[in-house]
């Protein structure tokens, strides 16, 4: 389709350890459109692995290895590093989980921002700094001036994660990879940092990959929905029909959420099944 | 508006159910951190009122002071002032053996509540020895039975247990002293939602066999509508609104946060919160 942004096909992680090797991620095919795809799964599912291997960030020891990994009909694993350095923040960004592990602790954050925007963009000092301040401007930080000088450890979490998602917007980059970019928030400041972060993707036709634990969350939040268990891909669906799911993974973890409308007496603890581990992955390529 | 809502809703419960026996009550509570100029009030005139039995829910957002609220009563911050009684009498400052033998804590992460040199029979016993109980062995395995442990467990380290297993352990460690109230700081938040739904069925489980009282502080509002009869949401510092569960279930909070808050566990609504 011309409309696949991202097409991976075949992807395995692996991780040699004294025990023997471990499979993060066992041969998942997915692709992404201009859409916001949810890949959801439990600590341990493998999910985190698969967004940072897209960027081909996975750390020896461990290993990766796939068929392809076509991004706008390229093959991503066929670039050297050099070339991979112009595609991570500048076509391909990433979002992850705690901006205070993630922003640079000694820089300002106006500086940070501008860094991103000149390595990938030809621009004079001014004109990044102006986009700087701009960018901010649309992650809805009230007083942008105030926020590029100052120093990450002086913004609460909520702002810390809008310089974020301002630093990985700058660039315009085609795809969008959120690794928990709000599991670090407070629910209400949540929901305003996934509000602005929706408006800036739909408007610029970026794809996003949403990757999170919350089932809930992201049923709400993206279009498409692929659910992770022990490396593989158990189950995709439209988020809008989730409820609907039929692998008694999805389904044990739906009943596993207690829920304010419908009380219930016990909750459904998820019954595990070694044969799910067994399972071919789902193929989740539109 | 919020403020003359939250005077009322705090009131309300406590003329409402003054028949029944209050297994925890606790009066304008304030609680300050720093000294000079910067101190800083954390919690501020809380009052709360927790059943003999039941089940009470404090939520709010960090900074809220909703965990602080538990410490002071646990007794682990000192600079408190205010009333906290247990079965109508008084704490004082200092909290004595027969105090820790009534009340016992469970905190969030498990990763960090268990000592990583100690063995779970040695975590399990040492609150035993300090008391002077006798039978250690047998009330260890019998505690470890009870959390769904059973006693092959007895002498693992943490780092051999998984998350769930572990915050197992921390539950059994709050158990061995027999205790008549549980205080829960978060007691889920650290695991999957899979591993999540066996400790809250642990929690409804025991509840039902050792007759306790919870008090459960968490940031989830579909934990507390799990768990709770009666929930406290605090902001600020300070308690806006208490409500019952049924008036949380139907979405009739009084005042707007908690709208707010409870509109955010609901998932994302592009509409709602797009606007904002």
């Amino acid at each position: 389709m011309s409309d696949t942004l991202l097409s991976v096909e075949d992807l395995w992680v692996r991780f040699p350890t004294r025990a023997g090797t471990v499979d993060a991620v066992r041969g998942i095919s997915f692709s992404v459109g201009r859409e916001r795809v949810g890949i959801v799964g439990e600590s341990g599912s493998g999910k985190s692995m698969t967004g940072r291997s897209i960027l081909r960030l996975i750390r020896p020891p461990g290993q990766m290895e796939a068929k392809s990994i076509a991004f706008n009909g390229k093959n991503l694993l066929d670039y050297s590093e050099r070339q991979m350095r112009k595609i991570r923040g500048h076509e391909i960004s990433m979002v992850m989980q705690d901006p205070k592990f993630s922003l640079n602790p000694v820089h300002t954050v106006g500086k940070q921002i501008c860094e991103a925007l000149r390595l990938h963009t030809k621009v004079s000092r001014r004109a990044a700094r102006l986009g700087a301040l701009e960018m901010l401007e649309a992650v809805q930080i009230r007083n942008p001036e105030r926020v590029f000088n100052s120093y990450p450890h002086e913004l609460s979490g909520g702002m810390g994660q809008r310089v974020m998602i301002a630093m990985m917007l700058i660039t315009d980059p085609k795809l969008l990879i959120a690794d928990e970019p709000t599991s670090a928030l407070d629910v209400t400041v949540q929901m305003k940092v996934l509000a602005i972060m929706d408006k800036l993707v739909q408007e610029r036709g970026m794809g996003l990959i949403f990757i999170s634990h919350d089932l809930n969350l992201v049923s709400s939040f993206c279009d498409r929905i692929i659910i992770m268990y022990a490396g593989r891909i158990v189950e995709t669906c439209k988020a809008s029909e989730l409820h609907n799911a039929v692998h008694p993974y999805t389904r044990g973890l739906l009943n596993a959420l207690p829920r304010i409308e419908e009380p219930k007496e016990r909750l459904e603890a998820l019954q595990r099944q070694d044969s799910w581990k067994q399972e071919v992955s789902v193929d989740a390529r539109v | 508006m919020p403020g003359s809502d939250s005077a009322v809703m705090e009131r309300k419960p406590m003329v409402a159910e003054a028949t029944k026996e209050a297994r925890l009550e606790i009066k304008d509570l304030n609680v300050y951190f720093g000294e000079g100029a910067d101190r800083l009030q954390a919690v501020r005139n809380v009052s709360l009122k927790v059943q003999q039995g039941g089940s009470f829910g404090i939520v709010g957002e960090s900074g809220s002071g909703k965990s602080t609220v538990l410490r002071a009563v646990c007794g682990l911050v000192e600079s408190w002032d205010g009333e906290i009684d247990i079965d109508g009498a008084p704490v004082s400052h200092r909290r004595d053996k027969a105090f820790a033998r009534k009340i016992q804590m469970v905190f969030q992460d498990p990763y960090a509540s268990l000592h990583p040199r100690h063995t779970v029979d040695r975590v399990l016993s040492e609150p035993l020895k300090l008391h002077g109980f006798d039978n250690v062995d047998a009330r260890v395995l019998r505690v470890l039975d009870d959390v769904g442990l059973g006693a092959d467990f007895r002498f693992r380290y943490p780092h051999q247990l998984s998350g769930g297993q572990r915050q197992r352990v921390a539950v059994a460690r709050a158990l061995m002293l027999e205790p008549e109230i549980l205080l829960l700081d978060e007691p889920t938040s650290a695991l999957d939602v899979s591993v999540q739904a066996e400790i809250l069925n642990l929690f409804s489980d025991l509840r039902k066999e050792h007759n306790l009282t919870y008090v459960m502080v968490t940031h989830d509002l579909a934990v507390v509508a799990h768990m709770c009869d009666e929930i406290a949401v605090m902001q600020h510092g300070e308690v806006v609104e208490v409500m019952d569960v049924e008036a949380m279930r139907q979405s009739k909070p009084e005042t707007a946060y908690t709208q707010e808050l409870l509109k955010a566990s609901l998932g994302y609504d592009a509409e709602f919160f797009g606007a904002a």
